[in-house]
């Protein structure tokens, strides 16, 4: 099979990394950067560990590896932004500060879980940091965030609103209506596609004549960015720029990051639903070029931290995790009525 | 005979279709990962080949319309959809093209696509992973809806579809998939003659069903059985075109009716099943309102708590039908 890649080195886990270049960012919003991609990494290995035992049984999706992209963007937004996210949104709820005892309730299927308890991994909900949901429909929120753009847009708002999906979803024709309209309209919204070259078990080279998904960005005439997605501040910057245009009212904004997911697809495994072409070699050469380790490396050469204060960070991190993990299997799952009651605003003659 | 699964029954007639059909093709997602659709379809595209076994972009539309756009041309493509939600996305060429072209251009074109599309739900999936929507398609005139419920039917009725000249809707269900029985060797049967059959006779009360709502029926009749009630159960097998007799002459017999459906009860299957016993079975003949089981009128939650009153069960079941029969 021939593989046609405009990626480049971007796509090739085997090519050597650059070292990060931190660019004269301040060392307390780098720290904060790390601290939240650990805060992603242990949170989600928490889930693995929960999905492993049996305790969590809704279908969870880990972007293990995939950290840099939900860190990087969100630090270009405010909670008045609007995030809409796919079935692998742990990252962006978690990277726009959403709680995380929320987060582990909301998967056990607790009634103080994200959602109520009525979602689970998959349905997640935190309007009060600019996240204003997920769902597992493949590309299902893309069409929703460009209304969401709309409206601000009719507002006279200054709001940018996100639909961050995967590189499977631009397969599905409703990417393509959306991208067209938001352009046609010039509306404040940037798409953001995590590509981790894999939609489930197929890499990319098997569903798309080339592994860039920019191309259909240029195609509808919006301003386009493509980063490697294990660089926090590569992905930063873009975001930032491409958020600003919007933000001007020059129009909609489409940043493609590079990234690589180390487990499954779903679950928490890490060699079955990976991809059927996909080798342990190939994950191996990516977690080499594991978004956080570049950056404490960037960090320590820099001298804004040393190796014992990333490990002091880790342990602190996993001190929050293991509390959020522990409160939210205290709480109550949501009562029954919960059931009917939710169906519509305002239940009908009692029923 | 031979003991065989219902997973199995499904792998048999692709088995069966691609090796005997060279014009035969299946396309959908997860046909080359052993880790899709159950093992109802391993290793067909080994066997057959990635040229006839084909695995696809996340695009339901376009695979389900090229799916309609062969079967114009000779061929007879099963497109697989691993869940009914995400087939949501190809309600156009299902609905507006599949369905229509038969009629609307004259009589003579064939859209002789299978659609084949999984229900599967439970496991805390939640609502957009959950849904049981036959009830819609057999709303349409045009589109032949059959859902098995049995290992046999499983594998006849997947080959009854793709050999019918009209577009099929196959509805499997992965609640199914374990269920094991005797089955005979396969004997190629038209769709067109295909209908509800008895599956076990009774005398004081009639339950009807599709899909994985018979094997509730059936449990059901047994349980009834213990308490001295004994119960008719009818697999309804093809939803559309609908042959309401085996069900109006059953409830002349019984006096008492129950739907049992995996779907929503307003404007869903059983509102079809009681509309026939209220349009053709005398009120006289009837000894207590028919009764249906169905899912409360809500989206599926994911929360244990939730999903466990959200399925009718065995027991809240046999309770209804008691009621009913008593
Ligand atoms: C409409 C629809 N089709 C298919 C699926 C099944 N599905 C769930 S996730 C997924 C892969 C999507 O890949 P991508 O968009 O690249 O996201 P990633 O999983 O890589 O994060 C697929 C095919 C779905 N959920 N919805
Ligand atoms: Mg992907």
């Amino acid at each position: 099979m021939e593989l046609r890649t405009t990626l480049g080195t971007l796509a090739d886990p085997h090519s050597p990394v650059e070292p990060l270049e931190l660019r004269n960012l301040p060392a307390s919003r780098l720290t904060e950067d790390l601290r939240t991609m650990v805060r992603i990494r242990q949170a989600e290995a928490a889930v693995g560990d929960m999905v492993e035992s049996g305790e969590a049984k809704c279908p969870c999706h880990l972007g293990i590896g995939q950290e840099a992209v939900a860190v990087g963007i969100c630090g270009a937004l405010t909670a008045r932004d609007r995030l809409y996210g796919g079935h692998r949104a742990h990252s962006q709820y978690i990277a726009l500060g959403g709680d995380l005892t929320a987060m582990f309730a909301e998967i056990l299927g607790k009634q103080t879980g994200a959602s109520k308890g009525m979602g689970g991994s998959m349905h997640l909900y935190a309007p009060e940091t600019g996240f204003h949901g997920s769902v597992p429909i493949v590309a299902g929120t893309v069409p929703v965030a460009v209304g969401a753009a709309l409206a601000a847009k009719m507002d006279g708002s200054d709001i940018v609103a996100v639909p961050v999906f995967g590189d499977g979803a631009c397969e599905e024709g409703g990417v393509h209506e959306a991208l067209n309209m938001a352009s046609i309209m010039k509306l404040p919204v940037v798409f953001v596609v995590e590509n981790n070259l894999y939609s489930s078990h197929l890499d990319i080279n098997l569903r798309q004549p080339f592994d860039s998904v920019a191309r259909f960005a240029q195609a509808h005439g919006i301003e386009s960015e493509v980063v490697d997605g294990n660089d926090v501040v590569a992905t930063r910057l873009a975001m930032d720029r491409l958020v600003a245009r919007a933000r001007a009212g020059e129009g909609p904004g489409f940043l493609e990051a590079v990234t690589y997911r180390w487990r499954g697809h779903v679950g928490h495994r890490e060699d079955i639903d990976v991809g059927v072409r996909r080798s342990s070699d190939e994950v191996a050469a990516w977690r080499a070029r594991d978004p956080i380790r570049r950056l404490v490396d960037a960090l320590i050469s820099r001298k804004d931290m040393s190796e014992g204060e990333f490990n002091a960070m880790t342990t602190h991190v996993q001190g929050e995790v293991d509390s959020a993990v522990e409160a939210a299997r205290q709480a109550d799952y949501p009562p029954v009525k919960a059931l009917i009651d939710m169906v519509y605003a305002h239940a009908a003659g009692g029923r | 005979m031979a003991e065989m699964s219902y997973a199995d029954g499904i792998l048999e007639g692709f088995r069966y279709l691609l090796a005997t059909y060279p014009k035969c093709f299946t396309i959908g997602q997860g046909l080359w990962s052993p880790w899709y659709v159950g093992t109802t379809m391993k290793d067909l595209d080994k066997e057959f080949g990635k040229e006839r076994v084909i695995d696809t972009p996340v695009s339901e539309l376009a695979t389900t319309g090229a799916a309609i756009g062969a079967s114009l041309h000779g061929y007879r493509p099963i497109v697989i959809h691993p869940r009914m939600d995400f087939m949501l996305l190809a309600s156009d060429p299902i609905v507006n093209q599949a369905a229509k072209w038969r009629h609307m251009l004259g009589g003579a074109v064939s859209p002789a696509v299978t659609i084949r599309s999984i229900i599967n739900r439970g496991g805390e999936q939640g609502a957009q992973h959950s849904q049981a929507l036959h009830a819609w398609y057999a709303h349409i005139p045009g589109l032949r809806v059959v859902m098995p419920a049995t290992p046999a039917d499983a594998r006849d009725l997947l080959i009854s579809a793709t050999l019918c000249d009209d577009p099929v809707i196959y509805i499997d269900d992965r609640w199914c998939y374990e269920w094991t029985d005797d089955v005979g060797p396969i004997e190629e049967q038209p769709l067109e003659v295909q209908g509800p059959r008895v599956l076990r006779q009774g005398e004081d009360v009639t339950i009807a069903a599709a899909g994985y709502s018979t094997r509730l029926a059936l449990d059901a009749a047994e349980a009834l059985a213990a308490s001295g009630l004994s119960a008719e159960v009818i697999d309804v097998r093809v939803l559309n075109p609908f042959d309401p007799e085996p069900i109006v002459r059953s409830v002349e017999k019984t006096g008492r009716f129950a739907a049992i459906d995996g779907g929503w009860s307003t404007c869903g299957f059983s509102a079809e099943l009681l509309a026939t016993v209220a349009e053709k079975v005398a009120p006289q003949k009837l000894k207590a309102p028919s009764v249906r089981i169905t899912l409360p009128d809500a989206p599926a939650p994911t929360s244990k708590a939730l999903e466990d009153v959200y399925y009718p069960d065995d027991r809240l079941i046999a309770e209804r039908l008691r009621a009913l029969a008593a």
